[in-house]
């Protein structure tokens, strides 16, 4: 071997600690795989096969009748449901491996003790920061938001005007329905766009519903 | 200082993708913009032919009575040009700041095509915010 190489050899591969992963990711490179995914997402052939699996002989014959267009919200909706799941698939991997590296393997019980792991722990790793807040719903009890000024993921992202309620959003929206499923806590999450008076940009807020189970388990813990 | 007075990019193949003006000077209709973009891609084609100097990237700077154009052509053949009053300075660094704001907020927009006209929120906006803010902070790019 070339250099004295202080490197410990495993024999076996399973032995080999974790490592800590690249720090730091491209901006760039991230921002335009992410457009690439957005842009998948919203292809017409699977559009118009995502329809007929779904609702039908009806739809389908609607949507080529009178085009794509017909059909919009139900097109809006799948592509938001796909972004979503792209989501839900990295959150998973996420509270695997955040609890390991960054909690000592101790997993949460408790749902402040969930919501603040997401709000600072995955916000942290993946963004860089933590969320700007976290708050409690008034209007029912199941309900929490967090908020953030703009989401690194729709920082370059400008959304047409015939396409008013898609939110790219939707992909971290998915995060953290992953990484609360996975937990045990499982929820409706949604992205929504909050309008600010006196900005530019409206804030995005991440809307999270508890089902029942969780609320009816959290008032037995006490 | 002195003003622009209106900014065009274009594509590759010549079509106008983003024209915007500032003040009644340099106004223009749609046609005459459309008409102005393919002329000036053209006139740029040609320079490059007709050039004496071997490995010429076509014209930089046109310099005339009223006004001065500037114009910038990326990599792969995008050019961004600025027609300003003649004899304004440091209208290089403005369209590489504009290039720049063009990778972010238009290339890395899922939802803008290719080679199409641009209609990005985010990009008019930093645009417009960076002619208006002060030329300083500009020219220490």
């Amino acid at each position: 071997m070339i250099g004295a190489s202080k490197i410990k050899q495993y024999s076996n591969v399973l032995e080999k600690p974790l490592s800590k992963g690249k720090q730091e990711v491209s901006l760039s490179a991230f921002a335009f795989l992410f457009s690439e995914l957005v842009q998948y997402n919203q292809t017409q052939v699977d559009n118009i096969a995502e329809l007929e699996r779904r609702y039908g002989v009806i739809l389908l014959l609607q949507t080529m009748f009178l085009g794509p267009w017909a059909a919009g919200s139900e097109i809006v909706h799948n592509q938001l449901c796909r972004l979503e799941d792209a989501g839900y698939a990295v959150g998973a991997r996420c509270l695997e491996l955040l609890c390991h590296r960054e909690k000592g393997n101790r997993r949460e019980t408790r749902l402040l003790g969930i919501l603040s792991f997401v709000h600072s722990t995955v916000w942290k790793v993946l963004f860089g920061k933590v969320a700007d807040s976290l708050e409690k719903g008034t209007e029912h009890e199941d309900e929490y938001m967090i908020s953030e000024k703009e989401l690194l993921v729709n920082r370059f992202i400008s959304i047409p005007k015939d396409m008013g309620t898609f939110n790219c959003g939707a992909f971290v929206a998915g995060i953290v329905r992953g990484v609360l499923d996975s937990a045990g806590f499982p929820a409706v999450v949604t992205a929504h766009f909050v309008p600010m008076e006196g900005q530019q940009r409206p804030r995005t807020t991440i809307l999270i519903k508890f089902a029942e189970e969780v609320l009816r388990r959290e008032a037995r813990l006490g | 200082m002195a003003a622009i007075y209106n900014l065009y990019i274009i594509n590759k193949s010549g079509g106008l993708i983003f024209y915007k003006d500032y003040g009644s000077a340099g106004r223009m209709d749609t046609n005459d913009s459309l008409r102005v973009a393919s002329l000036w891609h053209s006139m740029h084609a040609i320079s490059q032919q007709l050039s004496p100097v071997l490995g010429c990237a076509g014209i930089d700077l046109l310099e005339a009575d009223n006004f001065d154009l500037h114009c910038f052509q990326s990599l792969t053949g995008t050019k961004f040009f600025v027609v300003c009053e003649p004899g304004t300075l440091h209208m290089e660094n403005l369209l590489k700041y504009m290039y720049e704001l063009y990778t972010d907020y238009v290339l890395k927009n899922p939802f803008y095509e290719m080679e199409m006209p641009i209609r990005c929120e985010l990009f008019e906006i930093s645009l417009s915010q960076a002619i208006q803010k002060d030329r300083v902070a500009l020219l220490g790019r």
